[in-house]
């Protein structure tokens, strides 16, 4: 198959199959599991542990690869291969992993300190490249593991222990961020909420290339209750909006609430029955209305988009890369080392 | 041929030198592609600015290249050239103070204008104002001499002083008797998209070797005569293309595809530039978007059982210490290639160090250890490799490549090897459970290992049953689970230098070279000083004194008997191009005084220079 015109292979396609059913437990590792009590990644956890026998892979064919931080012990729970990387650097892992190996299904699971802090040069080439990577960052909006500093993602003036008049640093938008840096598939989704999750857990191992997920979780011990207000029964529906393909961009309880284009280009929100309400395409070929969704919620979290912000097809750097290697051989032949060696002038002694 | 003198001669040494813009590089290598063709010994040395166009006709823009060539066989580039061809004012200031007295220069009056020379210094022309007394000058206006040739062509006169290199080439084939199809050759499939610059090139070089030919100014041509050489098929090569092919060939034999993740770095950047061209060997080549992306994505390949490489220079390792590291914690194969260059930090990218001995040793938090191996000629890079990659498979440890940029850009003949009897380095993956749990189902450990070689057990991604997690967090013993426990962790630190230590069973000893087996003295090297410390030695030997010499090639671990040819001697000598770090090593390990002899100048040693203070050590070990 030649997937630099734009073929239709799909994200795990490469990926061998089993006949035989799966169940959760046999994706649960037998190491005990080591987060604070409450923490928001147990949720996550159970939620890819159930997803992953729906692919149906064969379960060797799968890898988790992380890199430092309370998400990244991750790889250990999972009965699949697995590597627990060094800090920020497991897109780049990965990316060799996953562009020598097509046979396999490649997840990373980074945090927000991890992927848009230490390693954010790693996660924006990834992105870039199209990797055929599935990335789950786990934003709390603080950094755990080393006891509660603010992150790449807290908001301005939080106070943290090394911020104790109030972090002076402006937050980057993981989603902007992605889209930004010509992401093919980017997504937002909430640990508490298994159903949302899975579902776009699901759309994001059908994207070939990279998947960003950015999944809100709850650091109960140094940061808790972060997104409370997109959790909580009373609030949640004025909160989120579920950005649903092909469907009006409307949230609220009964759609009271809507989005649309406002006179100087720009977002805005309106009455959920406007005539302009917009309707969601994750498939347009020009990301700026994503990016656009991706800026709309409010600093008190009122508005936060959660779905598919964007999935569409673009040559994949793994296949590329293979392309290229059969090309080569098509065009020379297998390589022949001896005749490599006597390339160029040569002469002989007798 | 014109009935002009040949004289005979054993050995030429030639350098070429002009502006970065000029060509040098590209004349000496042809040059070179000539002399290697016509059967001598040759060896070479390209010295050249990190700017890529520095301004013209500035000492700080000068390139050179230095060839040195022979009827027999020869270690080094050579210490002075016999002849310096000087392109212009500033090609003749920056390398003058190199060349002998008596020495033939050959040199461009075209250039030496009032404004050039004052320009960088001269008051005024040192061609005719007596400065150069002492030489025999011969002041050619070649680039008047190749717009003359070239009026014919539709060139534009900024064009046609472009080929005044080939004019000088010509010229130079001349003098030195050399073959010309091959740079006709190479001429026409340069040019071949630009006929009427083809044409132009050849009617340069023609015209320069006419010039020769019929001018009084040269009444002398010389000849140097084929070196006797092994049979065999030969080419010439630079460290870094053999360096590419010993791990295309490493490849090969280790069955493993090579995966290369890099970023461009001088001197190391010709090395992802040749792997690239190798697909058709299943060689996938990854430009990075930084130096620790280049190893991480090495090591990702390793761990899906690939040959897992990364090329840099001293500036790249120090980004890619942590990674290293990790290589060292998940005992998975890492081929790391160090082309060295002056440090530290930026420092001098295009010359020649052999000061990240140390930073390969010890450049890691914790207890970290690695192997290491050293080239020592151009050629000997492609050896080097394959060694590198047999370490790294079978120990799973990550090894590394120190060459440096001396021997990344110069260039020597080279036997080619016979393919079929490159060694067998296959690797075993693990297949099956190789530990029993309690209730007596096989599961499998990653860290069990290979009683021998204390090899852990690698287990590919796709092996069904095999599904396991590594990290960089301790591991415990045998089942690789993570552990905090103290005894533990003692108990791996210790195993995992065990493992690198007991190399040492598995490489070659190390040899003397010592032809009246009674020295006093060895003098020890590793890495590219191998030429200009053997052309010492036989130097020293010929004004009657006894040494020996001895090469590493395992920097870590230390071949088995270095201890015991260490204290046969009464002193040792240690010369290295930088401030004694082999001979920290030495010392520390064998508790022997050797002496360090080093230098930093960016440049190889001249041999002249070792052999001086290796006579001088034997007889300050006489007089004691």
């Amino acid at each position: 198959m030649n997937l630099s015109n734009g073929g239709h292979r799909r994200g795990f396609d490469l990926v061998p199959v089993t006949e035989a059913a799966q169940t959760a437990k046999e994706f649960k590792s037998d190491q005990e599991v080591r987060w604070c009590p409450g923490c928001g990644d147990y949720a996550i956890l159970a939620a890819v542990q159930g997803f992953l026998p729906e692919l149906g892979l064969k379960r060797e064919n799968i890898v988790f690869i992380s890199g430092i931080g309370c998400s990244s012990r991750f790889p250990y729970y999972l009965e699949t291969y697995g590597m627990h990387s060094i800090h920020g650097r497991a897109p780049a892992i990965a990316t060799g992993l996953a562009a020598s190996r097509p046979d396999l299904a490649v997840f990373v699971v980074t945090g927000d300190g991890d992927a848009l802090s230490i390693g954010g040069n790693h996660l924006i080439h990834a992105l870039r490249r199209n990797v055929n990577l599935t990335i789950l960052l786990f934003n709390n909006r603080i950094y755990g593991l080393t006891k509660g500093q603010y992150s790449p993602t807290s908001e301005v003036g939080k106070i943290t222990k090394s911020t104790p008049m109030g972090s002076l640093d402006y937050p980057f938008n993981p989603v902007s961020l992605a889209l930004g840096a010509e992401a093919t598939f980017v997504a937002r989704t909430i640990d508490s909420d298994r159903k949302h999750l899975t579902s776009v857990l699901r759309a994001a191992a059908a994207h070939r290339g990279t998947s960003l997920v950015e999944i809100y979780q709850n650091c109960n011990i140094f940061n808790d209750n972060a997104f409370e207000v997109l959790k909580a029964p009373e609030t949640r529906d004025d909160y989120l909006v579920r950005l649903e393909h092909g469907q009006p961009i409307t949230f609220g309880k009964d759609a009271t609430h809507g989005v649309r284009r406002g006179a100087n280009g720009s977002l805005e929100l309106c009455a959920g029955d406007d005539p302009g309400v917009l309707v969601h395409d994750v498939h347009a070929e020009d990301p700026s209305l994503a990016f656009a969704l991706s800026r709309i919620a409010r600093p008190d979290l009122r508005a936060t988009p959660i779905g598919i912000f964007r999935d569409v097809e673009r040559p994949v750097y793994d296949d590329l890369m293979a392309d290229q290697l059969e090309q080569a051989v098509a065009k020379q032949g297998t390589g022949d080392l001896a005749a490599l060696l006597a390339g160029g002038d040569t002469w002989t002694i007798s | 041929m014109s009935g002009k003198q040949v004289q005979q001669v054993d050995r030429v040494i030639i350098r070429l030198a002009g502006d970065s813009g000029d060509g040098m590089q590209l004349t000496g290598d042809r040059f070179t592609s000539e002399t290697a063709a016509f059967g001598n010994d040759l060896s070479t040395l390209p010295n050249f600015p990190a700017e890529i166009r520095a301004p013209a006709g500035t000492l700080p823009g000068v390139s050179s290249f230095q060839l040195h060539f022979a009827d027999h066989d020869i270690m080094t580039p050579g210490d002075a050239p016999n002849v310096l061809v000087a392109m212009n004012p500033a090609a003749l200031k920056a390398n003058i103070a190199d060349v002998p007295l008596g020495a033939d220069i050959i040199a461009n009056s075209d250039e030496f204008t009032t404004r050039a020379c004052q320009r960088i210094g001269y008051a005024s022309n040192p061609l005719e104002d007596g400065t150069l007394a002492d030489y025999k000058v011969s002041a050619v206006p070649l680039t008047s001499m190749t717009v003359e040739a070239l009026k014919d062509f539709d060139l534009s006169k900024k064009e046609a002083e472009r080929a005044k290199n080939m004019f000088a080439l010509g010229l130079l084939s001349w003098m030195y008797n050399r073959p010309t199809a091959s740079t006709l050759e190479f001429l026409e499939r340069k040019f071949a998209k630009t006929p009427e610059v083809m044409k132009a090139n050849i009617a340069a070089f023609h015209a320069g070797y006419n010039f020769g030919e019929t001018t009084e100014a040269f009444s002398v041509s010389y000849e140097v005569k084929p070196a006797p050489m092994k049979p065999g098929t030969y080419r010439n090569i630079s460290g870094n293309l053999a360096l590419a092919y010993g791990l295309v060939a490493a490849s090969k034999a280790t069955a493993l595809p090579l995966f290369l993740g890099s970023y461009p770095i001088t001197p190391a950047s010709d090395i992802l530039h040749e792997l690239s061209k190798h697909k058709a060997f299943g060689v996938r080549t990854f430009q990075a978007e930084d130096e620790i992306a280049g190893v991480t994505a090495a090591l990702g390949a390793s761990f899906g059982g690939a040959l897992g490489v990364t090329t840099t220079s001293g500036p790249g390792v120090a980004l890619k210490s942590e990674a290293i590291g990790l290589g060292v914690m998940l005992e998975l194969p890492l081929v790391i290639c160090d082309i060295q260059r002056g440090g530290p930090s930026t420092g001098l990218p295009t010359k020649t160090e052999q000061a990240d001995l140390l930073q390969a040793m010890f450049g890691r938090n914790g207890e970290a250890p690695v192997a290491i191996v050293a080239p020592q000629s151009p050629s000997d890079c492609f050896n080097a490799a394959l060694e590198a990659a047999r370490i790294a498979t079978k120990y799973r440890t990550p090894v590394f490549v120190l060459s440096d940029g001396y021997l990344a850009n110069g260039s020597e003949p080279w036997l080619l090897p016979d393919v079929d009897a490159l060694p067998d380095l296959r690797v075993d993956f693990a297949s099956a459970p190789n530990h029993q749990s309690a209730d007596g189902t096989g599961e499998f450990w990653p860290y069990v290992r290979d009683p021998e070689t204390l090899a852990r057990a690698w287990a590919i991604p796709g092996t069904a049953g095999l599904e396991h997690r590594v990290g960089g967090l301790e591991k415990a013993d045998g089942s690789g689970n993570i552990s905090y426990d103290p005894a533990n962790h003692d108990l791996m630190v210790r195993l995992r230098q065990a493992k690198i230590d007991g190399i040492a069973r598995d490489i070659a000893s190390l040899e003397v070279d010592d032809p009246s087996a009674d020295a006093d003295v060895l003098v020890l090297g590793w890495g590219s000083t191998y030429g200009p410390i053997g052309a010492a030695c036989r130097q020293v030997r010929a004004r009657g004194l006894r040494i020996a010499q001895a090469h590493l090639r395992h920097l870590n671990p230390f071949p088995a008997n270095t201890g015991e040819v260490l204290a046969r001697y009464s002193k040792v000598l240690i010369p290295e191009m930088n401030l004694g770090q082999l001979a920290l090593l030495i010392r520390a390990k064998f508790l022997v005084d050797a002496v360090s002899y080093d230098k930093v100048a960016g440049m190889p040693f001249k041999s002249s220079e070792l052999a001086d203070v290796i006579a001088a050590t034997i007889e300050g070990v006489n007089e004691a």
